[in-house]
């Protein structure tokens, strides 16, 4: 671009210099007192289930809430629609979608067929295509064949089939690990593979976003398509888990 | 660009942790940041506004492993937001509209843009096809780029064309190219020896999506 050699400020260091004023930006006076700031702070620290890698400096959530009082201010976000948004990934989309994707490949083999050959469209006949899913491939789990879904250079995951994914998966160690030492990693999570079985791990480095067809436990003939998926994980459609019997475990759950 | 979040086969992080129960967002400012980020995307059409990754890529290696996912976020957000003159560092600071500023307009989307990924509608001849023999070129771009580091200079095969994408690599400025640079997509499967070594499984392998410039014949 011509225009950017006249450019009195180079653009690099100009990113690298706002990303610092980014980072510095200091928690807003005004703002704590006129809003409901205790309550959602209380909310902020009230969860009670952080671990050490989840800690963040306590003024984050004041900072994000400055953002969005001056965004708001100045017309560019509606709140209400950020509420949908939060809402849809808190209780709408999720791995149940992946997880109806999963039986019906298991009961209809017509619709397995499709799914392999072509999981854009098939999964699109349910449904669940849509940001960050546009483009699906199926990979299936057999005998001989382990797949294993990771994005090591951020974290890339089909939003429409399994929802926004864990923070396991978007950490350092899973992102650098998978790709080197799968079987160390699976084994790790309580997922022992065969050294028989051949494992294929999936980097998603361009638009195509991956979902496992893990393999249909024994026992589970008489499951109905609904029954059997409740028993599909959402680890298990990312390869990190086999689908257990309904006997051994709680049946679908969050993992 | 050479940096930390190119993670792929690097030791020292420690095990994977997963949570048991976990919630979509651990904090109601989490949900936000996530929010705010896709609900401010149109906004960045036909201005300065640097790709998502590139941004991301831009924190120091330090820093964007001390902070959580979400932070990362937040940090790429707002520096979308300074760099593109939509928001000015005071009214980060106060919360506020600066005095008499204007409220911005929705601009048409321009080629300099950052346009979604989107599978472009483009009769583009394939340079490779299915088992073909490739080597990944050895490419170290100041941008961003969807080539890993372990990716570079090994050899593999073609085992299936995705179609015909647009880049999504940057010039070092976090600028797309404004021709989108239509090109054929690769599912490309690396034996796991030729990437690791004898630390790789003798009958594993990790395949990769890339761009047709990515690659070479073997």
């Amino acid at each position: 671009m011509d225009e950017s050699e006249g450019r009195p400020v180079d653009r690099r260091g100009f990113i690298r210099d706002a990303a610092v004023g980014a980072a510095a930006f200091a928690a807003p006076g005004k703002l704590m007192a006129d809003q409901t700031e205790s309550h959602d702070h209380a909310r902020d620290h009230g969860h009670g289930h952080d671990h050490d890698h989840q800690e963040v400096p306590a003024d984050v959530a004041l900072r994000v809430r400055a953002l969005e009082s001056v965004l708001v201010e100045k017309g560019m976000v509606d709140s209400a629609a950020l509420d949908e948004i939060v809402d849809t990934y808190e209780n709408r989309i999720g791995p149940r979608n992946g997880a109806e994707v999963v039986a019906r490949a298991w009961v209809d083999s017509a619709y397995r067929d499709r799914l392999l050959a072509d999981g854009t469209a098939a999964i699109g006949e349910l449904g669940y295509l849509g940001g960050q899913g546009e483009h699906m491939k199926v990979v299936e789990n057999t005998p001989e064949v382990h797949n294993l879904v990771v994005c090591t250079l951020c974290s890339c995951y089909p939003w429409p089939t399994l929802g926004l994914p864990p923070v396991w998966y978007k950490s350092a160690p899973f992102r650098a690990r998978a790709v080197i030492e799968p079987r160390a990693v699976l084994s790790e999570l309580g997922l022992d593979v065969p050294e028989d079985v051949e494992i294929r791990v999936w980097d998603s480095t361009a638009e195509v976003r991956y979902l496992v067809l893990p393999e249909r436990p024994a026992g589970t003939e008489d499951m109905t398509e609904e029954e059997l998926a409740q028993i599909v994980s959402r680890d298990s459609m990312i390869g990190v888990a086999r689908v257990e019997p309904p006997s051994e475990g709680p049946a679908g759950g969050g993992r | 660009m050479n940096t930390i979040h190119d993670m792929g086969g690097m030791d020292g992080f420690g095990p994977v942790e997963p949570e048991e129960n976990e919630p979509v967002f651990h904090h109601r400012w989490e949900g936000r940041v996530y929010a705010l980020t896709r609900a401010v995307g149109r906004w960045g059409r036909g201005r300065d506004w640097p790709s998502f990754r590139f941004t991301l890529e831009s924190i120091p290696p330090v820093e964007y492993l001390s902070m959580s996912y979400y932070e990362r976020w937040l940090r790429m957000m707002t520096t979308r937001l300074l760099v593109s003159g939509l928001i000015s560092e005071t009214e980060l600071e106060t919360g506020y509209p600066d005095p008499g500023a204007l409220r911005p307009e929705l601009l048409p989307a321009s080629n300099t843009g950052t346009p979604g990924a989107e599978l472009l509608d483009v009769d583009l001849p394939a340079r490779f096809g299915p088992n073909d023999r490739v080597r990944a070129r050895n490419l170290h771009p100041r941008g961003h780029t969807r080539q890993p580091r372990y990716v570079r200079g090994r050899g593999g095969t073609v085992v299936e064309d995705h179609g015909v994408y647009a880049l999504q690599d940057t010039d070092e400025d976090g600028r797309r190219p404004s021709d989108r640079r239509p090109q054929h997509v690769y599912s490309v499967r690396f034996e796991s020896r030729e990437l690791w070594g004898e630390r790789g499984g003798a009958r594993d392998a990790v395949y990769v999506d890339l761009w047709e410039d990515y690659l070479e014949p073997a």
